[in-house]
């Protein structure tokens, strides 16, 4: 990228890096002004998901006997929570990867107003997608939180779960926005997708319980999703369960998706913008 | 960079799909100057701004914007023009401070840069007072004016407005002008799209008619009133219902006449003499008027459906 000297306060173009760092502050002026929403509801959220599945069912499973045997010794909230963890990232993603994208060509248009400065359709999708990340782990953090304080963290690891989490949601999120750069109107498109990919994925893609508990011709499915990829990661992590080869392939995996999004969003961006 | 264009288009032509909005223009607009587009809706005045601005990539010709091609350098050319484009994309949830100031930031300006940005282009737009409004609670007036000064935030070169001053009021629209003629006195180059022929004339050097997607005219204000009109006009007013006289009524008479809904227009160097001859003739009228021919006149010619006699 070239920069360009210009008369004292002109503009200049900024280096990749920077560009992607203003379009994250727009995105962060923005926010400010409601976080105590969404601060609520990160609260809440985590621990609803925590108190039912964790605590309440978990002390049905716990009672059960069998359980242990699937979560390897350890209580089902212990098990639970870093699934949660990667579960939260993915369900972020699908809500900031969908509307606020469309409102940004549509809606609102800020997408627009940016592509009129120095910044590149590539830089404006970029940046909104390492904001969409950047909002996933403030929130696993709170969730971190929340399951330390219910007494469902056994070590360090956790914080490795939340940065696995959070890669695993941000590959998400970069399919997503391409998907969602690409729907020019509203109604079907989106609420099919809540449907018919984030919650089955959500369900069955190993949160809950493990994916060989499903029916044999589903399991291929449940191993395609970023969100078993990123539960695995997340879970051995925190657990200590996953070896050195299963934990590459994971990464390799996410990483590869996270890749081949960027690649597509920006692509997606530059013909919806550059037209 | 003296002398060389800051704008200069051989070819330049623009195609959605089967439509050709812009097909082969020729531009070349010298620095400090200040360019009009004029043309009927869907003449692609946008569709060729919007090329120069960067955004919209050409379909084929040649185009150079500051001595650079948009193609490779289009951050670069972004990053020291302004543009103001037909339809405000503020961002409608920050406040009118905060979108100046974000606005700023995509130019690598400093934090306190922008901050003291803002508020000299708040005092310009005259929003000082709204600062600190969300932009969804402002008037379309108040928008377009923030969109406008949302635009000069680097301190462009080269600005380019679409219809600047579509839904100002006249103080506002008075307002602008001074403004760009300050700005033209500090040698900011401008191209300008506009339906107000009024505002053409007050403020463009040299302009282009479009029509269809290409030019039809090319000159300034008085060259083109001097090369396609008449001295005087002549207005004859009549009543919607009213019987009217057709083109016939008047040949001989005038050198040129055009029909408007409401209206008769009759071109001659001589209006009064017109007039006489017309009334002399037993034409009555609703009411007439006689003055001097505007930019207004060669619009209609070049663009309207043109009664030679
Ligand atoms: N994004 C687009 N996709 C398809 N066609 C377009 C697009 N933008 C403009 N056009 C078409 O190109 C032609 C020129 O449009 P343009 O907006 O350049 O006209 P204009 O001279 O600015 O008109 P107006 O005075 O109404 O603003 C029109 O026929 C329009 O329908
Ligand atoms: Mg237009």
């Amino acid at each position: 990228m070239r920069t360009v000297t210009a008369p004292e306060g002109g503009g200049r173009v900024l280096p990749g890096w920077r560009a992607v760092l203003v379009v994250m502050e727009h995105f962060w002026i923005w926010y400010r002004r409601g976080w105590r929403a969404t601060v609520v509801s990160s609260v809440v959220q985590p621990l609803l998901f925590l108190l039912a599945f964790g605590v309440g069912f978990g002390s049905l499973v716990d009672a059960g006997g069998g359980a242990s045997q699937v979560t390897g010794g350890v209580s089902y909230l212990v098990y639970l929570a870093p699934g949660l963890l990667a579960m939260s990232a993915v369900q972020t993603a699908a809500f900031e990867s969908t509307y606020p994208v469309m409102s940004g060509f549509k809606w609102q248009q800020i997408y627009w107003g940016m592509a009129a400065s120095p910044l590149t359709p590539g830089q404006i999708a970029v940046g909104h997608l390492c904001w969409i990340s950047a909002r996933m782990l403030s929130a696993g953090a709170v969730y971190v939180l929340i399951i330390g304080l219910l007494g469902g963290v056994v070590g360090f690891g956790i914080v490795l779960s939340l940065l696995c989490a959070t890669l695993c949601g941000t590959a998400f999120a970069a399919l997503v926005m391409a998907f969602a750069s690409v729907v020019r109107n509203e109604g079907a498109a989106f609420s099919a997708f809540f449907r018919f990919v984030l919650i089955p994925m959500t369900l069955f893609a190993g949160t809950f319980f493990p994916v060989e508990r499903l029916p044999e011709w589903v399991r291929p499915i449940a191993w395609a999703t970023p969100l078993w990829h990123g539960t695995e990661l997340s879970r051995g992590a925190a657990l200590g369960t996953l070896g050195w080869w299963p934990a590459l392939g994971h990464l390799v995996y996410l990483v590869a998706l996270l890749a081949l999004g960027v690649g597509l969003v920006r692509r997606l961006f530059r013909r919806r913008l550059a037209i | 960079m003296t002398g060389a264009a800051m704008v200069r288009a051989t070819g330049l032509t623009k195609r959605f799909g089967g439509l050709e909005a812009v097909r082969g223009i020729e531009l070349d607009v010298a620095p400090g100057e200040v360019f009009g587009f004029l043309g009927p809706n869907g003449a692609g005045k946008s569709s060729a701004m919007r090329m120069i601005a960067c955004v919209s990539p050409r379909s084929s010709g040649s185009l150079r914007v500051l001595g650079l091609d948009p193609d490779v350098d289009g951050p670069a050319i972004r990053a020291r023009i302004g543009v103001v484009p037909q339809q405000d994309n503020l961002d409608a949830e920050l406040s009118v401070r905060q979108n100046l100031e974000v606005y700023g930031r995509y130019f690598g300006l400093s934090r306190a840069r922008v901050r003291r940005r803002a508020a000299e282009l708040l005092e310009f737009a005259q929003l000082t007072d709204r600062a600190e409004s969300p932009v969804e609670q402002l008037s379309g007036g108040m928008k377009r004016r923030l969109t406008i000064a949302r635009s000069l935030v680097n301190d462009p070169e080269l600005l380019l407005l679409d219809e600047p001053t579509t839904g100002l009021d006249p103080q506002a629209r008075h307002l602008l002008w001074d403004r760009l003629y300050r700005l033209k006195q500090r040698g900011v180059t401008q191209l300008i799209t506009t339906h107000y022929m009024d505002e053409a004339e007050q403020l463009c050097d040299r302009l282009v008619v479009m029509d269809g997607g290409v030019i039809s005219a090319e000159g300034s204000p008085g060259e083109l009133i001097a090369r396609y009109c008449t001295r005087e006009v002549v207005e004859l007013r009549f009543a919607p219902d009213a019987s009217r006289p057709g083109a016939e009524a008047f040949a001989g008479v005038a050198e040129r006449v055009e029909e408007l809904p409401d209206r008769w227009l009759l071109y001659a160097a001589d209006g009064e003499a017109v007039l006489g001859a017309v009334h002399r003739s037993g034409v009555r009228p609703r009411a007439s008027l006689v003055r001097r021919a505007t930019l207004e006149d060669v619009f209609l010619r070049l663009t309207g459906r043109s009664l030679a006699d």
